[in-house]
């Protein structure tokens, strides 16, 4: 369906090929799935399935690439509609009708389809796709899943062949990413599409994909093979395989139910062990304030607290505490109120009623260096935090921001991600180095409570490794951190606490372990294969283990 | 499929938003030609009912009155201005404000002095002959949003449209950009207002939009926009020449029939045949464009009806003497009133009786969410 035969493709400005010699067949009817760290080359794969790349991006490709006989050389994208979909990364990019029927009919009037059919194929995959009850709402009103549906909805009805996707899960909670997940797991067993699929969140999809594609980047030949056996040496994997690895399970178990079955062994092994410690602080000894005597002291509070926004309620009466050496993670669906808690706690909205209290001061009537040195917040997106147009430059905007001699935030920077270069400009650097140079910016100002919204969103294995060893040293050094988040195993490693959030209230409040460990939605995979033992990461069996023996 | 006798028949579908577009037009056409205050608001009355009557339930659908206060601040305007640096006309003084003296380079300037009776009336009476366009403009905004008429757009110009509607959908974007960058700013501890701070945000705001621009027209290009068939230079130079030729002719035409001095008998045609070539130029281009469309509104007996219901009150206006028409202040009296003109535009509100129902006006009571009243003249009808 998919050929890839000896293509190279270089961009305009580059020295180096992006993807060089690759073969590459996807046979009809498979669900591929491709991985690699961010900048390797991936999303170039997918946007030259439909020809995306070169004709809209400019560039060279060498060799052919061909799509159900066609040749993307001769055929722009415009004339691959009817044969390749490609939902983008935010659907809401590529929406371009206000409503959800009349974007599902858009591809249809471009390829000139007659009336009767439209209408036809537009109220069958409104079934689909389960989206019949929102079929007038305008697409701005809809949560990230629906939306997710919508513009895989919008390509099927041109009754594509071939479904590409770029990280369609990667902003959603993991209710809605479950949704998304399904529908296309029905496309290729009920309707035989084939879809390429790019995900960083292996946990999530590896146990519904045929055949998997590793992209190392660098112009290095592609890895193709069965899950199984990928999975088996591949340098980033989801914790059930690190589990099964661990235990020289084979087959290795890739779907939590195989997993468990697997278990049962380890699991009596477990039984009435106490799980090691999961955060082991990288901190130094002097720097180490969770040592000191007596409760470590509360840097944020929420009594009470209502935020409306208009007649929309978001915070009904929210109670919190954070204390120094805290990492609290905050879960919920979208629009559940993590957000906004958030805002709350930084003074970006105020309390309708209710207190907000941070260091003993009203977050609103913080500003400039005040506001620094004592909340710093990373936002969804870090490119917000960042104006400058280059690295340098930006360290040195953040050193006068926070009233501190040059060179603070680079040496700060330094320490957390050595490998950017001063002199690029930050919307060049990949998305972990971006959340590096934001975190950096933030910290150098030393605020005692650091704000996280939805750090995970696009990072890489290797790039989010990183951030858990950074919040893990920032908690040893007496920092309170929360973070808005629908990653659960970043929650397994990272947090102390999680709060569960719904409709604007608190309604799970707790140790990690307790939270978490029991929900069908928020339970990480080892959690849900050791159950009911509260073991949360592999590290933790991994020690135990190693203890043990 | 549907036979176009059933369409007339169902009671509950989008009119034509063309149809009302047309309508609204005839009417702010005949506003424009009079200013006697009783047919203006006569023709604001008409077109308040119709709206009450056939609104969708949308936010568009309540734009009717933010156009009306538009139309009142614009009389308060010309009210003000008349008053400040008119002049005098007729005997009525009503009061005498100070004078300011101009240099001498201001001669033919006059500020404050005395005001008339005569003087303030015609200035109103000009001022609310605006607010009645107005009026009219905001009658078809509520009842076909400018979003539906776009995609009732002829093919050859479907390509403008998009770029409308694209823009459109860009607008409220930007809005959310500005306030998520300045609340970054703060975050850095940075000032958000002043110039300092606009200009801060001005550059991440553009280069976001600049990027999301890309990525919808990469989505665009890969969901087949802009396929075409293959057409001769002849023939879309042909398609273009004819298209700006009708729009001479339309242009001429129109502003004939707004002229109170023209002879009618030279309006009428002059915008025909300009109507006529404008759609065979249109005609010709849609030849190039691949485009079906998705659930077209229809165009049948009530659309015409409509349209024609619109028009009558102009056509009759061409032809009403000069004294109903024009307000006159000397001697001072009420302004004299015909009967054809008065039934002539009492007939645009027909539609608020044979047009069908919005499909959303029914659902929309059972709606907690947006807070609208449903007009009286509606029967809430089981769906």
């Amino acid at each position: 369906m998919i050929r890839f035969e000896n293509v190279t493709i270089t961009y305009a400005d580059a020295l180096e090929p992006v993807l060089q010699n690759v073969d590459l067949h996807v046979p009809e009817g498979e669900l591929c799935l491709v991985i690699g760290r961010t900048g390797s080359g991936k999303s170039t794969l997918l946007q030259a399935v439909n020809g995306l790349v070169p004709h809209f991006t400019g560039g060279t490709l060498l060799g052919k690439v061909s799509i159900a006989g066609r040749d993307t050389k001769t055929h722009p994208p415009r004339e691959l509609a009817d044969v390749v979909g490609v939902v983008p990364q935010d659907p809401m990019s590529g929406f371009v009708t206000d409503n959800v029927e009349d974007e599902l009919a858009y591809g249809m009037e471009c390829l000139g389809l007659k009336p009767d059919v439209m209408r036809r194929r537009v109220e069958e995959t409104l079934d689909l796709l389960g989206l019949a009850d929102l079929r007038r709402r305008p697409l701005r009103t809809l949560s990230g899943g629906e939306r997710q549906r919508v513009a895989i909805g919008s390509v099927l009805t041109m009754h594509p062949r071939v479904l590409v996707l770029d990280e369609p899960t990667s902003a959603l909670d993991p209710g809605a990413a479950e949704e998304v997940l399904s529908v296309l797991h029905r496309l290729v067993h009920d309707l035989g599409l084939t879809v390429l699929l790019a995900e960083h969140r292996l946990e999530r999809v590896v146990q519904y994909a045929d055949r998997i594609v590793i992209v190392p980047g660098d112009g290095r030949a592609l890895v193709t093979g069965n899950p199984a056996e990928i999975m088996r040496h591949a340098p980033v994997a989801p914790p059930i395989v690190e589990l099964g690895r661990l235990a020289g399970w084979t087959p290795l178990p890739l779907t939590i139910r195989d997993a468990r079955r697997a278990a049962t062994e380890m699991r009596s092994d477990l039984a009435g062990r106490r799980p090691p410690l999961r955060l082991v602080p990288h901190a130094t000894p002097e720097s180490s304030v969770t040592e000191s005597v007596g409760p470590p002291e509360t840097v944020a509070t929420l009594t009470g607290v209502v935020v409306t926004y208009g007649r929309i309620v978001a915070l009904a009466g929210v109670d919190l505490a954070a204390a120094r050496g805290e990492v609290v993670a905050l879960m919920g669906r979208n629009g559940a109120g993590k957000s906004t808690l958030l805002a709350a706690l930084v003074g970006l909205v105020p309390a309708r009623t209710g207190q907000v209290r941070v260091l003993g001061a009203d977050p609103t009537t913080l500003a400039g260096r005040r506001l620094v040195h004592r909340i710093g917040l990373v936002p969804q997106d870090p490119t917000d935090l960042l104006y400058a147009n280059t690295v340098a430059a930006e360290c040195e905007a953040a050193d006068v921001d926070a009233g501190l001699a040059t060179g603070a935030t680079a040496a700060l920077l330094a320490e957390m991600a050595a490998d950017i270069d001063p002199q690029s400009h930050p919307r060049d650097l990949s998305e972990g180095q971006r959340l590096a140079l934001a975190l950096a910016v933030v910290l150098v100002g030393e605020p005692p409570l650091l704000l996280l919204d939805e750090p995970t969103r696009g990072l890489d294995y290797a790039a989010k490794e990183r951030l858990v060893q950074i919040l893990t040293r920032l908690a040893g050094t007496g920092h309170a951190i929360v973070l808005a988040t629908h990653d659960v195993e970043l929650v397994a490693q990272v947090a102390t606490r999680v709060v569960v959030l719904a409709e604007g209230e608190v309604v799970a409040d707790g140790p990690a372990e307790d939270v978490i460990v029991s929900s069908p939605l928020f339970a990480p995979q080892i959690a849900k294969v050791l159950a009911p033992e509260k073991w949360l990461t592999v590290s933790q069996v991994a020690r135990s283990v190693g203890d043990a023996g | 499929m549907n036979r176009p006798g059933a369409k007339w028949a169902l009671r509950q579908r989008w009119l034509h938003p063309g149809a009302w577009w047309l309508w609204a037009l005839g009417l702010a056409a005949a506003a424009s030609r009079t200013t006697n205050p009783f047919l203006l608001l006569l023709i604001i009355g008409t077109s308040g009912y119709v709206v009450a009557a056939r609104r969708p339930a949308t936010a568009w659908g309540a734009s009717f009155g933010a156009f009306l206060r538009v139309g009142a601040f614009v009389i308060a305007l010309r009210l003000g201005f008349a008053v400040l640096i008119g002049l005098p006309i007729g005997t009525h003084l009503l009061f005498t404000l100070p004078e300011v003296g101009l240099p001498s380079w201001a001669q033919g300037i006059r500020l404050g002095g005395p005001v008339t009776a005569e003087q303030v009336l015609l200035a109103a009476a000009d001022g609310l002959r605006l607010a009645t366009m107005f009026a009219c403009l905001g009658a078809a905004n509520s009842l076909a949003s400018p979003s539906r008429l776009l995609k009732a757009l002829p093919t050859a110009l479907y390509e403008a449209g998009v770029a409308v509607v694209v823009a459109l959908t860009f607008a409220p974007q930007l809005v959310t950009d500005v306030s998520r960058i300045r609340t970054a700013r703060r975050l850095r501890g940075r000032s958000t207002s002043g110039v300092r701070g606009f200009a801060g945000a001005a550059i991440p705001v553009l280069t976001g939009a600049l990027d999301r621009s890309i990525l919808l027209a990469a989505a665009m290009d890969s969901r087949g926009f802009g396929r075409t068939a293959e057409v001769s230079v002849r023939s879309r130079r042909v398609t273009s020449g004819l298209i700006l030729l009708g729009l001479v002719g339309i242009g001429v035409g129109v502003g004939a029939g707004l002229d109170a001095g023209t002879p009618p008998g030279l309006a009428l045609p002059l915008a025909l045949v300009g109507t006529a070539t404008a759609g065979l130029g249109l005609r010709l281009g849609a030849r190039r464009g691949l485009r079906s469309r998705y659930r077209p509104d229809p165009w049948t007996t009530p659309e015409w009806l409509t349209v024609a219901s619109g028009f009558v009150g102009p056509i009759v206006l061409l032809f009403t003497a000069t004294d109903v028409l024009n307000l006159s202040v000397t001697p001072l009296t009420l302004p004299a009133l015909a009967l054809s003109p008065v039934v002539g535009l009492l007939i645009a509100i027909a539609p608020a009786f044979f047009a069908p129902a919005p499909p959303d006006q029914i659902r929309r009571a059972a709606r907690d969410l947006v807070d609208v009243r449903v007009p009286a003249t509606v029967e809430p009808v089981a769906a």
